[in-house]
């Protein structure tokens, strides 16, 4: 049986093992390659995406689990957050690499919507799950404080 | 899987930059363990034990290999980060207790991993535990580092164990399905010792004969 859900605001639908990762299915039959797979294995945050609004690691969510359900990946996030967000990284030219990026961003948009204000620590804690191999943890720190417009103590 | 094992699937997929970032996989991931199936003993081996108290007492230290085993110390820690693993390391990601209820600081809570079931993961060895209430006992409710007696001080006291009445701790031993995930504990993690239904009814017995917490 088909497992429907909603994905990026549209209906969606996966026909296949309902044990298979939503971040596979996302990737290799929907073709939303913005999800980055990183270690499969919930440590380092890169197939982050956001279920009913929610941060997710979609590589330890079996799609049979989000039937119904409402999938936001970076495609698709929107909204005055998302665009905050968004125009923060830019302006501090965030990303080296850039393969974690999706999932810092994603984090960082659950983290604003859960908490529009957050201090320094609510942003160690929030970001402790995304690990960025480059190393722009302090980018991504400033890039938060920007969008959410907060100073913060710490650099 | 080793770590050597995991650092060369991740490299095979062009990603060795990230298996190298991810430094402290968690026990569970590096070493199965091996330790063998532990039972607990019967209400009825305690019938020699003439004294109700001793009694008590001797069936209370039985409960004991259930209440410290790190499938119930795991999630039960004096600080605001829950452990993992049979080794109990502190868990990885560095999660925190977060809200007054134990489920994780905004934008990381224990369910942006952690589901309504267990889930083995997709490449290879383990899995991560899953409830539909996972979420770090309260501070009160530490047991990590204390002794037996303690814990069972601490299990009777209604200021610190969630208000309940010793018929309620025993449905929650007996019956609780939170408790019935250490019993559960999915692939890569040692069980707790027995069934849930003997730890419910040793509790009872422990009830019946005065709980008495050991020396
Ligand atoms: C995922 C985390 C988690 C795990 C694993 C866990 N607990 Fe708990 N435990 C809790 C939470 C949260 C509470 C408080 C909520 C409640 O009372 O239901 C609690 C409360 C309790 C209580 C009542 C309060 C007290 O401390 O006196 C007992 C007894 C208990 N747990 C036993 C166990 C046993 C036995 C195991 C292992 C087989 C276990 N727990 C494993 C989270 C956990
Ligand atoms: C970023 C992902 C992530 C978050 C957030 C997270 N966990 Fe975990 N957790 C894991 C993974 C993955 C494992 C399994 C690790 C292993 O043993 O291989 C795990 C294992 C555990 C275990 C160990 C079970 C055992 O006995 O081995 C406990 C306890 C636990 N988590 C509690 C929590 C609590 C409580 C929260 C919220 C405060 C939480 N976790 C948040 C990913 C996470």
């Amino acid at each position: 049986m088909a497992i429907d859900f909603q994905l990026n605001g549209k209906p969606a639908s996966f026909a296949g093992d309902p044990e298979t990762p939503l971040l596979w299915v996302l990737r290799d039959h929907l073709g939303l390659t913005g999800t980055k797979y990183g270690c499969g294995v919930a440590q380092c945050g890169a197939c982050t995406v956001h279920l009913d609004g929610k941060n997710r690691r979609s590589c330890v969510t079996p799609v049979g689990t989000i039937a119904g359900k409402s999938v936001t990946t970076i495609e698709g996030v929107t909204g005055k957050t998302a665009e905050a967000v968004r125009a923060a990284w830019v302006g501090l030219d965030v990303p080296q690499c850039g393969f974690c990026q999706s999932g810092q961003g994603m984090s960082a948009i659950g983290l604003l919507t859960a908490k529009p204000k957050p201090t320094d620590d609510d942003i160690d804690h929030a970001m402790a799950g995304n690990i960025c191999r480059c190393a722009t943890y302090v980018r991504i720190r400033q890039a938060i404080k920007d969008a959410a417009g907060v100073k913060g103590v710490r650099a | 899987m080793s770590r050597a094992g995991m650092k060369l699937q991740l490299q095979h997929l062009g990603l060795a930059a990230l298996a190298i970032a991810a430094v402290a996989l968690p026990a569970a991931v590096i070493a199965r363990q091996s330790a063998a199936p532990v039972g607990l003993q019967p209400v009825s081996a305690f019938a020699g034990i003439a004294d109700p108290a001793a009694r008590s007492a001797a069936i209370f230290t039985e409960m004991g290999k259930v209440l410290t085993h790190p499938r119930c110390l795991n999630c039960h820690p004096r600080t605001d980060r829950p452990r993992q693993g049979d080794a109990m390391a502190l868990h990885n990601p560095p999660v925190v207790r977060g809200n007054a209820k134990g489920e994780g600081a905004p934008g990381l809570q224990c369910s942006t991993c952690h589901g309504p079931r267990n889930v083995a993961f997709a490449n290879g060895t383990g899995s991560i535990p899953g409830h539909p209430l996972w979420h770090l006992a309260p501070i009160e409710m530490a047991w990590q580092g204390k002794s037996l007696r303690e814990i069972c001080e601490q299990l009777k006291d209604r200021r610190r164990n969630g208000g309940k009445t010793l018929a309620q701790i025993h449905e929650h031993n007996a019956n609780d399905t939170l408790v019935g995930w250490g019993w559960n504990p999915g692939p890569g993690r040692t069980p707790a010792p027995g069934t849930q239904a003997q730890f419910g009814a040793l509790t009872k017995a422990w009830i019946d004969t005065g709980a008495k917490c050991p020396t």
